[in-house]
C-alpha cells in the first residue's frame, strides 16, 4: 500500500499533478541576516570567495568557499536553540528525528494585518477562526504564518529597523501556546527573519515562539518565502537541516508539494 | 617687491576619453642608506638633517661620516629650514623621463642658516632671489625625501603650486572614496574633504538596515554620494571598485570594528574574527580591487589618482591588552599597508597611515581623556593629504606613545600591560 503510494506520488510529480513549490530564499550576501546588540555575538551573513574560475588558481573549475551562521537565509531552529530547549533529547540538528522533517502544512494568511501593521501579532482567536474556515489543525502539523513579508525585496524594509528596533509580525503568546497545548504542532513557520515577532523581545516571556517552542522539542522555520503559492492545507513541505553534529540550526532548501 | 602670484587652480577640465592615459612616472628614486634619513622624517613632516654629535656641524647631502671632523656620531635633528636663496635657474629639457614631462621646473640654491647649501625645488611664490625662504622636506611622487624651498610667508593659493602638487595629494578637486560613512568619524572625514575642496565623495556604507546617527544627513550634502559597501563582501568590494575603481583618486578607509576585548575577556574568537574580517581582510579586498586602477592613474592629469589613507590606530604599534584583538587587527593592517605601499609606489600613489590614539566613541567611553574628536581625526587625514606625508599620529595620546616607542618599544610594552 504505502509502496503504491510512492509510486503514485513520483507519476504525480513527473505528471505535473503535484508540483514543488520552492520555500527558499536565494543565499547571497545580500540577504541580511539577524542583528543583536553590537555586544553580543553575531550571526555571519552569508559569503562566499571565489577559490577559482577557470584561472591561474585553477584553470579548468569554477568553485567557492563559502560561510554563513547556522541561521543566515531560510533556515530550521532545533531545540537546542534556545536555552528552554537545551536538555531535551535528540534536539540538535543531528539527532532530530528525520521523520519530523516532512509534514502536512497549514498556512495562515495573516497578509492583510501584517500589510496594515508590521507589529501585528497572530492571536489563538485567529487560530479558531482559520479552523472554523479550513478545519482543525491536525497533530504534528507544521503550521506556516502567511505575510507575505518575504515580498519586502529591499534589506532595509525586510529588516524594518527604527529607534525602538525591528518591527515584523509573529506569533503572540497565546497563539504559541495554544499550537503546541492544543493542537500538537511539530513546528512553526515564517517569513520574517524570526520565527518571533520584532519586537518579540517586550513579551512574556521574551520570544515566546523560540522558549514554548523549542522548549516543548518543536521546530522553527524563518526567511521562507512563496508562501501565497500554498493553499491553506494540503500542502507538504521538507525541511531538512544539514547534519551538523549538536548544531542548533541550519540553513535549508524548504520544498513544498502541493497539489497541481 | 611684489611677490610672484601663484594661479589659482581651476576645475581640470574632463578628461578626453579618446587619449591614452599618461602612465605613470617616478622622478629618480635611488638613495643611499644614509640618505635615506632624510626620507624617514619627510614621511612624518619633518625636514632633519644629520648633526654631528662631536663637533656640532649639520651637513647635506647626507654621508657615513661627518664632513669636517670624520666622526661617525651622526643625529638626525629638526631644522628650521631658514635661509638664504642664493640663485634660482628654470630646467627647460631634461634626458630624465619624469621631468621631460613637467618642464619648465624651477630650483633653487638655498644656503641654510645651519650651514649647508642647498639645491631645492623652488615653490612659485618665492621671491626672486636673494631673499628669504625656508626649506622644507617632502615626498616626492618616487615616495623619496626631496627639498622645497617655501616663501617665508603664506601667498595665496599656496597649496596650488604646480610643483608643489606633484609632492601632496591636496584633496581639491579629486574624487574621493570614504569606504565607511556610518561612523561619527567616516561623517567627519566627509565634511572635512567637502571643506577642502573635493570635487565628488563617494561614500560607502553597510547594513544599509542599520540607521546610524546623522548618516541619512551626508545624503543632502551635493556632493556625495551614498554607495553600498561591505569589506566583509568580497563581491560587494568587487562590484564597486568594477563602478568606480577607475575614478577614485584618493581612498580613504574609515571602515573598522573595534571591540574592547583581550584574550581572557572573551571566549571563542568571534569577535577577534569580526575585527580581523574588516580592519585586515577588507583592507586587503580593497587594496585588490582598487590599488590597480588607481595605481595605473597616477599622472592621470592634474587630478590624478594619489592617495590611499588607512585608518590604523596607536594600538597598531605595541598591543594595548585592555583592547588586545583589536590592537592585533591594527598591527595586521599595518604590516599589509607597508606591502600596498610598495605595490603602490610604482604609480605615484602615495599610502597614508593614521595612527590615532583613543578616538571620542562608545568603544572608547571607558578610556579617561583625552580622547580625539572625529572632527579632530578628520582635520589630520586632510592636513595629511595637504602635507603628503606618510604617517601621522594625530592628538596627544598618539604622540606620547609614538615618542615613547621610538625611545623603546620594549619599555611601552611593559607600561601598556600594566
Amino acid at each position: 500500500m504505502a509502496a503504491n503510494s510512492l509510486i503514485s506520488l513520483a507519476a504525480d510529480l513527473a505528471s505535473g499533478r503535484i508540483r514543488v513549490v520552492d520555500l527558499t530564499q536565494t543565499l547571497s550576501p545580500e540577504f541580511p541576516q539577524i542583528v543583536l546588540p553590537p555586544e553580543f555575538g553575531q550571526c555571519w551573513p552569508f559569503r562566499i570567495e571565489e577559490i577559482s574560475r577557470y584561472d591561474e588558481r585553477g584553470s579548468a573549475w569554477y568553485w567557492n568557499n563559502l560561510s554563513c551562521g547556522e541561521h543566515t537565509g531560510t533556515h530550521f531552529d532545533a531545540p537546542i536553540h534556545w536555552v528552554s530547549g537545551r536538555e531535551l533529547p535528540d534536539n540538535a540538528t543531528d539527532t532530530v528525528p528525520v521523520q519530523h522533517l516532512i509534514g502536512p502544512a497549514c498556512v495562515i494568511d495573516c497578509s492583510a494585518e501584517a500589510s496594515a501593521d508590521p507589529d501585528f501579532l497572530l492571536t489563538a482567536d485567529h487560530v479558531r477562526r482559520w479552523e472554523a474556515v479550513h478545519g482543525r489543525i491536525a497533530p504534528r502539523s507544521w503550521v506556516l504564518m502567511r505575510t507575505d513579508w518575504s515580498k519586502r525585496s529591499d534589506p532595509i524594509a525586510y529588516q524594518n529597523y527604527d529607534e525602538t528596533g525591528q518591527h515584523t509580525p509573529g506569533p503572540d503568546v497565546d497563539a504559541v501556546r495554544f499550537l503546541i497545548d492544543e493542537r500538537n504542532v511539530v513546528g512553526f513557520g515564517s517569513e520574517a527573519i524570526g520565527t518571533d515577532a520584532g519586537q518579540g523581545y517586550h513579551l512574556k516571556p521574551p520570544y515566546p515562539c523560540h522558549y514554548f517552542m523549542h522548549g516543548s522539542g518543536r521546530y522553527g522555520l524563518q526567511c521562507l518565502t512563496n508562501l501565497d503559492l500554498l493553499p491553506p492545507t494540503g500542502a507538504v513541505i521538507f525541511c531538512a537541516p544539514l547534519k551538523i553534529r549538536n548544531g542548533s540550526g541550519s540553513p535549508i532548501r524548504a520544498l513544498a508539494l502541493v497539489p497541481g | 617687491m611684489i611677490p610672484p602670484q601663484i594661479p589659482p587652480l581651476i576645475r581640470p577640465q574632463r578628461k578626453n576619453p579618446i587619449l591614452r592615459t599618461r602612465q605613470p612616472l617616478l622622478p629618480p628614486w635611488a638613495r643611499s642608506r644614509a640618505a635615506l634619513g632624510l626620507t624617514a622624517a619627510a614621511a612624518l613632516g619633518r625636514f632633519e638633517l644629520q648633526s654631528c654629535g662631536d663637533c656640532g656641524a649639520v651637513q647635506y647631502p647626507p654621508r657615513e661620516a661627518c664632513h669636517r671632523c670624520l666622526s661617525d656620531q651622526l643625529r638626525w635633528r629638526e631644522q628650521s629650514g631658514l635661509g638664504d636663496l642664493i640663485s634660482t635657474t628654470a630646467v627647460h629639457h631634461s634626458h630624465d623621463l619624469f621631468f621631460r614631462e613637467r618642464v619648465p621646473w624651477r630650483l633653487g640654491l638655498v644656503r641654510l642658516d645651519a650651514g649647508p647649501t642647498v639645491v631645492a625645488h623652488l615653490h612659485g611664490g618665492c621671491a626672486p632671489a636673494p631673499s628669504r625662504v625656508r626649506i622644507g622636506a617632502r615626498l616626492d611622487k618616487s615616495g623619496q625625501g626631496v627639498l622645497l624651498a617655501f616663501p617665508i610667508d603664506e601667498v595665496p593659493n599656496m597649496a596650488d603650486d604646480r610643483q608643489l602638487r606633484e609632492m601632496t595629494c591636496d584633496p581639491k578637486f579629486r574624487k574621493v572614496l570614504v569606504t565607511d560613512g556610518k561612523t561619527a568619524v567616516g561623517q567627519s572625514v566627509v565634511r572635512a574633504l567637502i571643506a577642502a575642496g573635493a570635487d565628488l565623495v563617494w561614500v560607502g556604507y553597510a547594513e544599509p538596515w542599520k540607521k546610524p546617527p546623522h548618516f541619512a544627513e551626508l545624503e543632502a550634502l551635493p556632493q556625495v554620494t551614498l554607495l553600498p559597501l561591505d569589506l566583509t563582501d568580497s563581491r560587494s568590494v568587487k562590484q564597486l571598485g568594477g563602478e568606480i575603481g577607475g575614478k577614485v583618486d584618493i581612498l580613504i578607509n574609515t571602515a573598522e570594528v573595534h571591540r574592547t576585548y583581550g584574550i581572557a575577556a572573551r571566549s571563542g574568537v568571534e569577535a577577534a574574527r569580526a575585527e580581523m574580517d574588516v580592519n585586515y581582510f577588507g583592507l586587503l579586498r580593497l587594496a585588490q580591487e582598487f590599488g590597480p586602477a588607481m595605481r595605473a592613474r597616477g599622472a592621470d592629469g592634474e587630478s590624478s589618482a594619489t592617495a590611499w589613507v588607512n585608518l590604523l590606530s596607536i594600538y597598531a604599534l605595541s598591543n594595548y591588552p585592555a583592547h588586545g584583538t583589536y590592537s592585533a587587527s591594527k598591527a595586521a593592517a599595518l604590516s599589509l599597508s607597508q606591502c600596498l605601499r610598495a605595490e603602490m609606489r610604482p604609480g605615484g600613489v602615495r599610502v597614508i597611515n593614521v595612527f590615532p590614539g583613543p578616538i571620542d566613541d562608545e568603544w572608547n567611553q571607558l578610556l579617561p581623556p583625552p580622547k580625539l574628536t572625529p572632527a579632530a581625526l578628520a582635520k589630520a587625514v586632510v592636513n595629511a593629504l595637504k602635507d603628503g606625508v606618510e604617517d601621522v599620529y594625530p592628538g596627544d595620546v598618539a604622540q606620547e606613545w609614538l615618542a615613547r616607542w621610538e625611545e623603546s618599544p620594549k619599555t611601552l610594552e611593559r607600561e601598556l600591560s600594566l
